[in-house]
């Protein structure tokens, strides 16, 4: 897919909580004896969830666009993981934001892919001129079963992405964008359940390498780019050996992967890994280079999205570095607390 | 239970609750939170709406530890007078912190939290709290 006019971003934010607990301290009570997929992930405090984080990534993101508030003209909030079955967050995040109530909002799910699907979105939205500026974001507060494999992952955070049609203010023109989707049940949740479940090592090879590779070849084949064009590649994170593969599948060096890759700090962040792999690139990058970013949401699916750097990246960067440096260890009885395991009351 | 639950108090207050909305006195100049229509400091009318700054420093504060039913679990924590750049003053939770690194002078910032479930089936209500700004 290629915009038919300028887009790009204006803004972006990060966001991820102070807490955080070690994989060797998971392993400590439910010890599979194997090696851990991350070293660390981030933990929600007892009042933040997936609406908390988005707004503070959003927030971020329009104060370093300069945008007017009544010229934001969407709010498109993807996620997994929405404190109600049936209320939108969107609403609020508008609300708190000072957006309402001219704009349009929704929340989205795709499992971990809702928020590139929310900024190819708000990019079309801007190109047909129905918009000026929309806000894009990806937050999740990832869940886990007690014992099962994803508990060592399941992270919590959020980004935000300014998507506007304002060349000068523009940080990162959205060059092109191929999605690419089947029906694979690699992981779910049934409506009720309070636990996804998964088809373990289903989930590699048919989700989400074949989505990835399908993802990014089909875009570089479109755009006639290679992977020596692009000076970071972000992919989605559920770990950290995933991505690294998915790159020497393609043909990318691990020095194009590793600035965007958090996993191991984070854990897997759901539909905000990607985008927030992506904030870190771009408080990194210099003006005219190119960025390819490639998510991917269970049941299956992947965005990927090129981006050229304009003259504007850097001079304002986001809060991710000192919110990455901002940690309080817990033990699990704490985690258990925080994530809503042990329930009081 | 030592409040109403309420659905439209809720929404009647999302604005100051989810926004630092204040008011400037035109007489006497005096910033209040939240926004109101007679300046408690002069007595004059009109006070003009201004959206405040989200940094200040921590005046007073005390630690709940027996708190109220519907913050059952979410003790200690701590409730603080915060006079924002400007001079106006909130009342506000602290969050991120631990009680015992609260300190008068500290400096904090706005953030937008949960502040409490109505019940497991009710409405979730948010608003501004405060973190160390460091």
């Amino acid at each position: 897919m290629k915009f038919s006019m300028n887009v790009g971003i204006a803004g972006y934010g990060a966001y991820v909580p102070i807490y955080r607990i070690r994989a060797a301290e998971v392993a400590r009570v439910w010890g599979s004896g194997e090696e851990e997929p991350v070293r660390e992930k981030s933990v929600p405090g007892l009042d933040e969830d997936s609406l908390t984080m988005a707004y503070e990534a959003a927030r971020e993101a329009l104060e370093m666009s300069g945008v007017e508030r009544s010229e934001v003209g969407a709010v498109l909030v993807g996620s997994e993981s929405p404190p109600y079955a049936v209320k939108p967050s969107a609403t609020v995040i508008a609300e708190a934001l000072g957006l309402t109530p001219r704009v349009v909002a929704i929340d989205m799910e795709f499992a971990c892919k809702a928020g590139t699907t929310a900024m190819i979105l708000a990019a079309g939205l801007v190109a047909s001129g129905a918009i000026k500026h929309g806000l894009a974001i990806g937050t999740d507060n990832a869940q886990a079963r007690p014992g099962d494999e994803l508990e060592y992952t399941a992270g919590a955070g959020a980004a935000a992405y300014l998507v506007s049609g304002d060349g000068d203010r523009l940080l990162a023109v959205l060059e092109y964008a191929y999605s690419y989707v089947t029906d694979t049940p690699d992981f779910w949740r049934r409506e009720g359940e309070r636990y996804p479940r998964h088809a373990y090592r289903f989930t590699g090879a048919p989700a989400y390498f074949n989505h990835i590779v399908g993802a990014a070849k089909g875009l570089m084949e479109e755009a006639g780019l290679k992977p020596s064009d692009f000076d970071y590649v972000v992919f989605h994170q559920p770990n950290v050996k995933f991505p690294l593969r998915a790159a020497q599948m393609l043909g990318f060096k691990p020095e194009q992967v590793k600035p965007g890759l958090l996993s191991g700090e984070i854990g897997n962040t759901y539909a905000a890994a990607s985008l927030i792999g992506l904030a870190r690139v771009l408080d990194a990058a210099k003006p005219n280079q190119r960025i390819l970013v490639v998510s991917f949401g269970s049941g299956a699916g992947s965005d990927a999205i090129s981006l050229v750097t304009t003259e504007n990246v850097g001079k304002k960067k986001s809060s991710l570095e000192r919110l990455l440096s901002r940690k309080v260890y817990v033990d699990y009885g704490l985690y258990a607390k925080m994530k809503g395991i042990l329930r009081v009351a | 239970m030592v409040w109403a639950e309420s659905v439209p108090r809720v929404w009647r207050e999302r604005a100051k609750k989810y926004r630092l909305l204040g008011g400037k006195c035109p007489a006497c100049g005096s910033v209040v939170y939240p926004h109101r229509q007679v300046c408690p400091y002069c007595g004059s009318e009109g006070l003009q709406l201004v959206e405040l700054p989200r940094k200040g420093r921590v005046i007073s504060y005390t630690v709940i530890r027996h708190p109220p039913s519907d913050f059952v679990g979410k003790e200690p924590y701590v409730v603080a007078i915060v006079e924002l750049e400007g001079g106006a003053r909130v009342l506000a939770q602290l969050t991120d912190v631990k009680p015992e690194e609260v300190r008068e002078g500290m400096e904090v910032e706005a953030v937008f939290r949960r502040y409490r479930e109505q019940s497991p089936d009710g409405i979730i209500e948010y608003g501004i709290k405060f973190r160390p700004a460091h």
